[in-house]
């Protein structure tokens, strides 16, 4: 196995873009993320690309070779393959082009996601997001994505003593980091009270708990780590890629505020590494409802079991902190075009890492770490990423 | 969804169908061909026989949905339950007859036959367990509400429109 770098990101604005075409954000990112990595598309030999649901949402399958013939490549025949995981689908897409390049086979490949949710309405692409739970014993008893979590928080409230004051922390510290990021969808601050006195979604959960439905598309360019110096000043080192899986519905887990995907991706994660959670200095974690995030920084390990509302409340994670969290704004502020945002938050983390991030710059870190979830966290991937002295 | 698809999963929605390892003795919900407990999978196989839900259990978390799924439109807020079942498989469902603010952790119900939603005015109509609240006192062995379980054993498309 070959160390593989990401040697070059791109990211289109998320956000409504009703403007733009599936294919047009699709190839904008990855045009930019080959550029980036100072290559030119006849360095590639293949294609991952992330991607839920762009049959039910624009009745279009078989899209990897459609992104690739737009970006002008039919020509040269090369592989492409469509990566589906839910909302972890772009993470997954990773995780299979950091193999590619890994095993020697493929030395440059070309990582997008991108997702098109607003060519949908808002009600059905709330229902296709749903069927990322289990339709057959959970959507069709009345449950949704936003339910399901909502389940989780309870439960973690019952058992925990978190607060409502709690949830609402995870969406104001999201915007307040998205309002730096200009491809945000949201880059307005919101209030504790404004969190709080939201419309009802499912209780506890608010309008402003649950991430929006967004357009956008990212894409990194992985190549060896061994050449990588040849592309990029800043080679950003993939220093694990795990993925792992969980039971299908909530209701069939042991522990319903442990997400054991997380846990067992985090754990394989940095004993890869050989690191630990309190070497990340940058995070970026899946917040898609506030619950979730909450969860999965006890499941990652950097908080103890039932004490993220105490350790959020306390100011960990506000700038200047040990560990930058979701600088981007996350999945609630940044946006959450699906597929894209395994990809995106890699993408963010890196500039991170290069020290490229502008107004939201996190000073100092080395280690960074992604964590993306799909449904209620059947599917979890979580990326170390190290930058290189 | 198609008709095939619903109707064939009878059995499990109007009567709590489940499964049961006779390797290990666990019991699960729907039914699995493989015992999730049983490390080396291979015991289990061709040893999964059927097993009935008796339809009692406990609230274990819940949320009161304002923002239905699909076909749920008309009964918002409703809500959505996991209910751990006292032979110890968990079911997602809603809880009914009741207020939603009497609805907490530890409420024992039990389940009930119900109408869960249509599709459009000339769609197939799906039924499935909801759960309602339970006197303590009636609880596991106690008199059955007006809508027990059917007993598993006959086709359940025969019952259907009954």
């Amino acid at each position: 196995m070959r160390e593989v770098a990401v040697l070059g990101i791109g990211q289109t604005k998320f956000g409504e873009l009703w403007d733009r075409s599936f294919r047009e954000i699709g190839i904008e990112a990855g045009l930019q993320a080959l550029v980036d990595a100072k290559l030119s598309s006849a360095d590639l030999d293949g294609l991952f690309l992330g991607n839920m649901a762009s049959g039910s949402l624009l009745s279009q399958e078989h899209i990897a070779p459609l992104i690739l013939d737009y970006a002008g490549l039919a020509g040269r025949h090369l592989p492409a393959v469509r990566v589906e995981g839910g909302g972890a689908s772009g993470a997954l897409a990773l995780h299979q082009g950091y193999l590619a390049v890994a095993s020697g086979l493929y030395d440059y490949v070309v990582v997008g996601g991108a997702e098109k949710l607003t060519d949908v309405s808002d009600t059905t692409g709330f229902e296709i997001a749903n069927a990322t739970a289990d339709h057959e014993w959970e959507v069709v008893f009345g449950a949704t994505l936003p339910s399901l979590w909502a389940l989780v928080a309870r439960r973690h409230m019952h058992l925990y003593g978190t607060t409502r004051e709690d949830l609402a922390r995870v969406a104001v510290h999201a915007h307040e980091m998205g309002s730096k990021n200009p491809n945000a969808h949201y880059r307005n601050k919101l209030s504790l009270a404004q969190v709080v006195g939201a419309g009802p979604v499912a209780e506890p959960l608010g309008v402003f708990d649950c991430a929006p439905l967004s357009d956008g598309a990212a894409a990194v360019v992985l190549g060896p780590l061994e050449t990588a110096r040849k592309h990029t000043d800043t080679p950003i080192r993939i220093a694990a890629s795990q993925v792992a899986t969980d039971t299908m519905a909530l209701q069939h887990r042991k522990d319903l505020t442990t997400i054991g995907s997380t846990v067992t991706a985090a754990r394989n994660a940095f004993r890869l590494a050989r690191r630990a959670p309190a070497d990340v200095g940058i995070a970026e974690v899946h917040d898609a409802y506030t619950i979730a995030a909450l969860v999965s920084l006890e499941d990652l390990g950097f908080i103890e079991k039932g004490k993220s509302g105490a350790e959020f409340a306390s100011g960990r994670f506000n700038a200047g902190g040990r560990m930058a969290l979701n600088t981007s704004g996350g999945l609630k502020a940044q946006g959450r075009p699906f597929g894209a945002v395994g990809v995106a938050q890699v993408v963010e983390v890196v500039r991170q890492l290069r020290g490229e991030a502008g107004a939201r710059q996190a000073s100092g870190a080395t280690l960074g770490l992604t964590h993306d979830l799909g449904g209620t966290g059947a599917t979890a991937v979580v990326h170390l990423l190290e930058r290189g002295n | 969804m198609s008709i095939a698809r619903f109707w064939r999963e009878t059995p499990r929605r109007y009567n709590l169908g489940g499964s049961k390892c006779t390797n290990c003795g666990t019991t699960y919900f729907p039914p699995r061909s493989v015992c999730p407990e049983c490390t080396r999978h291979r015991q289990s196989i061709e040893k999964m026989i059927p097993f009935q839900l008796s339809g009692e259990g406990e609230v274990i978390s819940y949320t009161i949905v304002h923002d239905p799924a699909e076909g749920f439109e008309l009964q918002v807020p409703y809500v959505l339950a996991l209910v751990k079942t006292v032979e110890g498989p968990v079911l997602t469902g809603q809880v009914v007859d009741t207020a939603p603010e009497a609805v907490a952790i530890g409420l024992k119900v039990r389940a009930t036959f119900r109408k869960l939603r249509e599709e459009g005015k000339a769609g197939v109509i799906h039924y499935g367990y909801k759960f309602a609240p339970v006197e303590d006192s009636s609880f596991a062995g106690g008199p059955r509400g007006p809508t027990p379980p059917v007993p598993s054993g006959l086709p359940s498309r025969d019952r259907a429109s009954a």
